[in-house]
Order: structure tokens, then C-alpha cells, then sequence
């Protein structure tokens, strides 16, 4: 397992201070972009798809880091190589763990929110 | 310098394509921050038609798109910029190096990795804009040279066709002159003139000015106009010299001159007389094969001040059928594609290969043709061949437009003597010639009244004053002896003069000129002279000898000698409307 952290806190801040009053939306709007790029993987899976797999773990890695979501980022990574390796054999044991992280992801942002 | 600074700080319109909503959410709001206007779209495709219709100036692309992936969609952006340059930068969290090489082969001109960084993105975006402005003052700079260059090939144009106004052909088609001169030549510094004199005969002059473009043209058209005025109103080849030099040396900054020849060709006289300053040799060949070279004895034109001036001129007998060849520098200087110049060998080598078949001007051109093989580039040659003929075989001076009215005066009457050394130093025929021509009916007679003053001023210097026999001009040593002895006798005419009285009176149909010449010398014994009484003796006399005479008799109404013969008094008769073919009868 990654030993990122959940959250990055200082990435997060300073996204904080760039978006103001919008940064309520982009959180809103990086939680519904995640969902389907979850459903693309799991969609990906079913298919059999190993191509489609790796562009959406890829992308999906891209938005993760950008928001300050490391550890999920990382899953994301070694679900683009095992999609890439056409390993998805190995990919149905990360997509959930994908899946776990992500709901801890959007636990902490809420805490933010809240806070 | 301000205009440059608001323009770096001037905000940009970007355009961003990304299929992340939460990335482009991102990037949007810190370019925005940074005061830019902000484009944005998810896919590659709507990214190109985005590009289209607003023309952004700058564009942040995602390697990885649905649609359209970025690549392509960079690909196609790129097309579209055209010459504009668009800084065009991958949004990527790309690491293989491979993938980013296809980026940047697809016309990608840098990535930006993910986190976003608003520091580094910043400092890009700043530093792409630089490049931006950079290449488009360097495209507005070339777009400026090639506006100016085509501006300044339209002003040439104009000021050749000025100058070819100024200085059209003259007489340089006249069936005895062959001559090369590339059309731009005037911009290569390069002239060549030629004219005909009123009393027969032709002045021909080749300059190559210093440098090229528009100062070189430029001097050029002085000496046009100082060729043509003054060749048409009979004044000889030294003079000419002397006025262009003079010209020159005024108007011409330091360092520019103009390398020139001039040739006086007396048909009449079977005689060349040359002046070469600075052009390469000229050379003159007979028919007979022989060449004579006619090498440069002067500085060029433009340099020495008027009074340390030489103009005095090589006099060589040539007969009809000898032909002189002028050439200017760039002739020597045609080089072949290593380099290797023509040269004067290539001159006399062409020269002295010559057989009796071949035109000399021909063979110059196809030997200087065969030397450099594409003649065409940096044509930068000139060159010019006259042949000497027989005068009749000649097109004479055209007959000016006819007089419209009795303008200008009718009834005068002037005197003019020369005395002394003077006699010597000045021809006052050109200002003899200027007073005839200001009566309308005289002026298309230029020809003939120069030709009448011409006859009666040289036998009046060279046989009344100076005494010289005629003969001795009929064998070639003679002929040297003739001009040495011509200029040694006019260093010593005290006392001596020549007179013209010219009177002018109109009739009912025409113009009366009456022309009295009067010299100082012995005279001689008209009463028995060939020409004038009748049977013929065998002692020439050594005035007015052969043509000369006949000349006289032949254009004049009535010749009259007086007191010893040292007196002589013509009346030359014009009319209103009838011309010249009416006269011999």
C-alpha cells in the first residue's frame, strides 16, 4: 500500500485561496468527475477493455493530484500500468481499492467543507 | 519602449482543453486571477473550432482527450496558426519520455505537469508571450523590409524611366554602333551616350559610376543632360569632358567618381579622337586585323578640379570599316561559377583570335557568355563598338519640327572676333552656332549652318593663321606631324585674330544669313585655286584643298573670297516651307 496521505492539507489550502468563494464548486464538481471516472473503470473492466482502462485510470490520476488527493492518485497510477500491462486480472483488486479511498477522500473534503 | 511594456502586461485570451471539469475548473480560475480571458473546452475537437472562430493567443491542451486526444487536435491548431506563432502548451501528467517527445513532434511547444502550480504556470505563461511578440515583431519586421524593398524597386522604376527620358538612346541605334547594356544598367552605376554632332560626325561616351542603387543613377543623369545639350549644340568631345568633370567634381562626395570615355568620331576626316579616364583599355581594330590598344591616360571624372583637368584627347587615323571597342569594368570583372574573372586576357585573348568574318562586338559577347555559363545573373556589363563608314551611308540629324511662326528675330546683325591665344584655347562655334538658332527658320538647319561656320572657322585657324598645308594630313606620318605642328604654331598667334560678322535678313519666301570671315593670315591665291577657277592645276593649293570647298559650294547660295583670300563672305538661304531636298538643285 501507498504511504501517501489521504488529504494533501497545504495543496488543498492553496487551492483554497486560488478558488475563494468557488472553491465549494470545484470540491462538488472533482466528486461527480470522480464518480464517473469510477464507473468508466468498472465499465472498462466489464468489457474487457484494457486500453480504455489505462486512459481513465490516467486521467482520473490527473485530476486526484491536482486536488490534493495523493494516495488516491497513486492507486490511480498502478491502475494505468496494470491497464497498460493489460494486467486487469490485477486491476479488479485496485478498482476497489480505488473505490475505498475515494470514499475517505470525499470524508475528509467534507470535513473541510464543515470546517 | 512603453508600447512594448503594455503590450507584455496586455491581458491574454487563452484557450484551454481539458476533459477533467475539476482540472479546467482549476486552471481557468488562476488564469483568470492572473488577469486573462479564458476559453475553455473539453475535447479536442471543439478545441480546434474554438481556435477558429477566436483566434486565441495562447492554448493549454490535454495530451489525453476524448473526441479528439490533444495531438491531433495540436496538429491541426498548428495549421491553422499559419505563420501567426501560438504558443501551444500540454497539460499532462505524463512521464514516459516517448509520450512527450509525440507532444512536441505534434507541435506542442512545452508540457505543464500535474499539480498545477500557479508559480511555474504564471512564469510560462509570461515567458511564451515573450516568445510570442518577439516572433510576431520579427514577422511585422520582415513584412516592413519586404514592403520597403518592393517600394523601393517601384521608385527605381521610376527614376529609370526619368532617367531614360533624360538620357534616351541618342543616337546608340544607329546602323555603325553595336552595344550591350543591361536594362538596369543605370543602377549598376553604368552609362553610355552617344549623339550625333551637327556637322557630322558622332560623340560617344561610356561612364561607370562609383557604387550602386539610386547614387549612382543619381550622378548619372547630370551628365546626360550635359552630354545631349552640349553635344547638340556642336561642341566637341573636350568640351563635354570638361563640363562633366567640372559637374562631377561639384556635385559628387568624396570618394564617388565616375570612371569614363569619350570618343569623337570624324568620319570626314577619317579620324578617332579618344579620351579614356579610369575604364579598362578601349581598343580600336582595323580592318586589316591590327589592334591598337586604347588605354586609360586620365583619372576618372569628378576628382581634379577644373584647372588641373586634362582633357585632351588621343587623335588616331582610322579608316571606314576600323571599328573601337569600350567596355566598362564590369565587363572584365564576369565571373564564371568558381569565381574566376574574364579578365583582360579574356579581352585580348577574344581579340587576338578574331578572324575577318567576325564582328568584334559579337565575339566579346559570346566569349564572355561561353566564360561565365548563366550570363544572366548579376548582368553588370556594358559594352559598345563603333565602326567608322563613310558619312553618306549615315542617317543625318533629323530636321527639327518645323518653325510655327516668325518668332525670335529676323533682322540682325552681330560681330565676333577671337584674338590671340584664344584662338588656341576656345571654339566659338557653339555660341556662333546659338546665335543662328535663335531664328525659328535657321533651326532645322542646324546641321548645315554648323557644317558652313565649322569649314570657314578651320580653314581660317589652321590654313590662314596658322599656315598649316593640308596635305601633310594625307599620310600617316604626316598626320602626326600636322597635329604636332597645329599645336606648337598656336602657342605663338600674337597679333593674330579671326572675325565673324553674321547677318541676318528676312525675304519674302525664307531668310537671308550672310557670313563674313575674316583672319589675320597671308591668304592665298583664290584666283587660281582648283576649286575656284576653272581648269585644274596641279599644285594644290594649301587652302581650302578638296572637299573642303566644295563643301562650302555646295551648301552656300553664293562664296565670294576677298582682299588677298584671307576674306571670305557666303549667303546661305533658308525658306518657309520647302526643306533640304530642294536645295541641291
Amino acid at each position: 500500500m501507498t504511504d501517501k496521505p489521504h488529504l494533501d492539507e497545504e495543496a488543498l489550502a492553496e487551492l483554497r485561496d486560488v478558488m475563494e468563494d468557488e472553491f465549494e464548486v470545484l470540491i462538488q464538481t472533482y466528486v461527480a468527475d470522480s464518480r464517473d471516472r469510477i464507473r468508466g473503470l468498472q465499465e472498462a473492466l466489464r468489457a474487457d477493455d484494457s486500453d480504455a482502462f489505462a486512459k481513465t485510470a490516467h486521467s482520473f490520476k490527473g485530476s486526484c493530484i491536482n486536488i490534493g488527493a495523493p494516495r488516491l492518485g497513486d492507486l490511480c497510477l498502478r491502475a494505468e500500468i496494470a491497464g497498460k500491462e493489460s494486467r486487469l486480472d490485477d486491476a479488479s483488486g485496485l478498482l476497489d481499492d480505488i473505490a475505498r479511498e475515494f470514499e475517505q477522500v470525499i470524508a475528509g473534503l467534507d470535513g473541510l467543507m464543515v470546517g | 519602449m512603453d508600447d512594448s511594456v503594455a503590450e507584455h502586461s496586455r491581458p491574454l485570451r487563452i484557450l484551454i482543453a481539458d476533459d477533467s471539469d475539476s482540472d479546467r475548473l482549476i486552471l481557468k480560475t488562476l488564469l483568470k486571477r492572473l488577469g486573462h480571458e479564458v476559453l475553455d473546452v473539453a475535447n479536442g475537437l471543439d478545441a480546434v473550432s474554438v481556435f477558429q472562430r477566436e483566434a486565441p493567443d495562447l492554448v493549454l491542451l490535454d495530451a489525453l482527450m476524448p473526441v479528439m486526444d490533444g495531438m491531433e487536435a495540436a496538429r491541426q491548431i498548428k495549421l491553422l496558426a499559419g505563420e501567426r506563432l501560438v504558443p501551444l502548451i500540454f497539460l499532462t501528467s505524463l512521464s514516459e519520455a516517448g509520450a512527450l517527445a509525440r507532444c512536441l513532434e505534434a507541435g506542442g511547444d512545452d508540457f505543464l505537469g500535474k499539480p498545477y502550480n500557479r508559480i511555474i504556470i504564471e512564469a510560462k505563461i509570461k515567458a511564451f508571450n515573450r516568445m510570442r511578440l518577439m516572433h510576431r515583431t520579427l514577422s511585422d519586421q520582415r513584412d516592413l523590409i519586404r514592403e520597403r524593398n518592393r517600394q523601393l524597386t517601384d521608385e527605381q522604376e521610376i527614376a529609370k524611366r526619368v532617367f531614360d527620358n533624360v538620357a534616351h538612346s541618342g543616337c546608340l541605334d544607329a546602323s555603325n554602333i553595336r552595344y550591350h547594356a543591361s536594362p538596369q544598367s543605370i543602377f549598376n552605376g553604368d552609362v553610355l551616350f552617344a549623339s550625333p554632332r551637327p556637322a557630322g560626325g558622332m560623340l560617344i561616351f561610356m561612364g561607370d559610376f562609383t557604387g550602386h542603387g539610386l547614387p549612382a543613377a543619381i550622378g548619372a543623369m547630370p551628365v546626360a543632360e550635359i552630354f545631349y545639350g552640349m553635344a547638340n549644340k556642336g561642341f566637341n568631345g573636350q568640351d563635354v569632358l570638361r563640363e562633366i568633370n567640372q559637374k562631377l567634381k561639384r556635385i559628387l562626395p568624396t570618394g564617388m567618381f565616375c570612371c569614363g570615355a569619350m570618343i569623337e568620331a570624324d568620319f570626314k576626316l577619317n579620324q578617332l579622337q579618344v579620351w579614356n579616364g579610369g575604364l579598362p583599355d578601349g581598343w580600336l581594330i582595323r580592318t586589316s586585323g591590327e589592334l591598337q590598344a586604347l588605354p586609360s591616360r586620365h583619372l576618372p571624372l569628378g576628382i581634379l578640379a577644373p584647372d588641373q583637368f586634362n582633357a585632351d584627347f588621343e587623335r588616331v587615323g582610322a579608316a571606314p570599316g576600323d571599328r573601337v571597342l569600350m567596355m566598362t569594368d564590369g565587363f572584365l570583372e564576369s565571373a564564371d561559377s568558381a569565381g574566376n574573372v574574364f579578365g583582360e586576357q579574356g579581352v585580348t585573348g577574344t581579340l587576338d583570335q578574331l578572324d575577318g568574318g567576325d564582328h568584334p562586338f559579337d565575339a566579346m559577347m559570346s566569349a564572355v557568355h561561353r566564360f561565365t555559363g548563366n550570363f544572366e545573373d548579376g548582368d553588370d556589363l556594358t559594352l559598345c563598338c563603333l565602326e567608322m563608314m563613310d558619312e553618306a551611308g549615315l542617317a543625318t540629324l533629323p530636321d527639327r519640327a518645323a518653325p510655327s511662326a516668325l518668332a525670335g528675330p529676323a533682322e540682325w546683325r552681330c560681330s565676333y572676333e577671337i584674338r590671340e591665344r584664344t584662338l588656341g584655347e576656345f571654339s566659338p562655334l557653339p555660341l556662333l552656332l546659338h546665335i543662328c538658332m535663335e531664328v525659328p527658320g535657321l533651326r532645322r538647319k542646324s546641321g548645315e549652318i554648323y557644317t558652313l561656320l565649322a569649314e570657314l572657322y578651320n580653314n581660317a585657324l589652321e590654313h590662314g593663321v596658322l599656315e598649316l598645308p593640308s596635305e601633310w594630313k594625307h599620310s600617316p606620318e604626316g598626320f602626326g606631324r600636322y597635329y604636332a605642328e597645329r599645336n606648337r604654331r598656336l602657342a605663338n598667334v600674337e597679333g593674330h585674330y579671326i572675325r565673324f560678322t553674321l547677318h541676318h535678313s528676312l525675304k519674302p519666301d525664307g531668310g537671308r544669313l550672310r557670313v563674313i570671315c575674316e583672319d589675320s593670315g597671308q591668304g592665298f591665291d583664290f584666283h587660281n585655286h582648283p576649286s575656284v577657277a576653272t581648269g585644274n592645276s596641279p599644285t594644290m593649293s594649301g587652302r581650302y584643298a578638296g572637299r573642303g570647298l566644295l563643301l562650302l559650294k555646295r551648301l552656300a547660295e553664293t562664296i565670294r573670297f576677298h582682299e588677298q583670300g584671307n576674306h571670305v563672305e557666303i549667303v546661305y538661304d533658308w525658306q518657309f516651307a520647302r526643306t533640304a531636298e530642294n536645295r541641291d538643285d
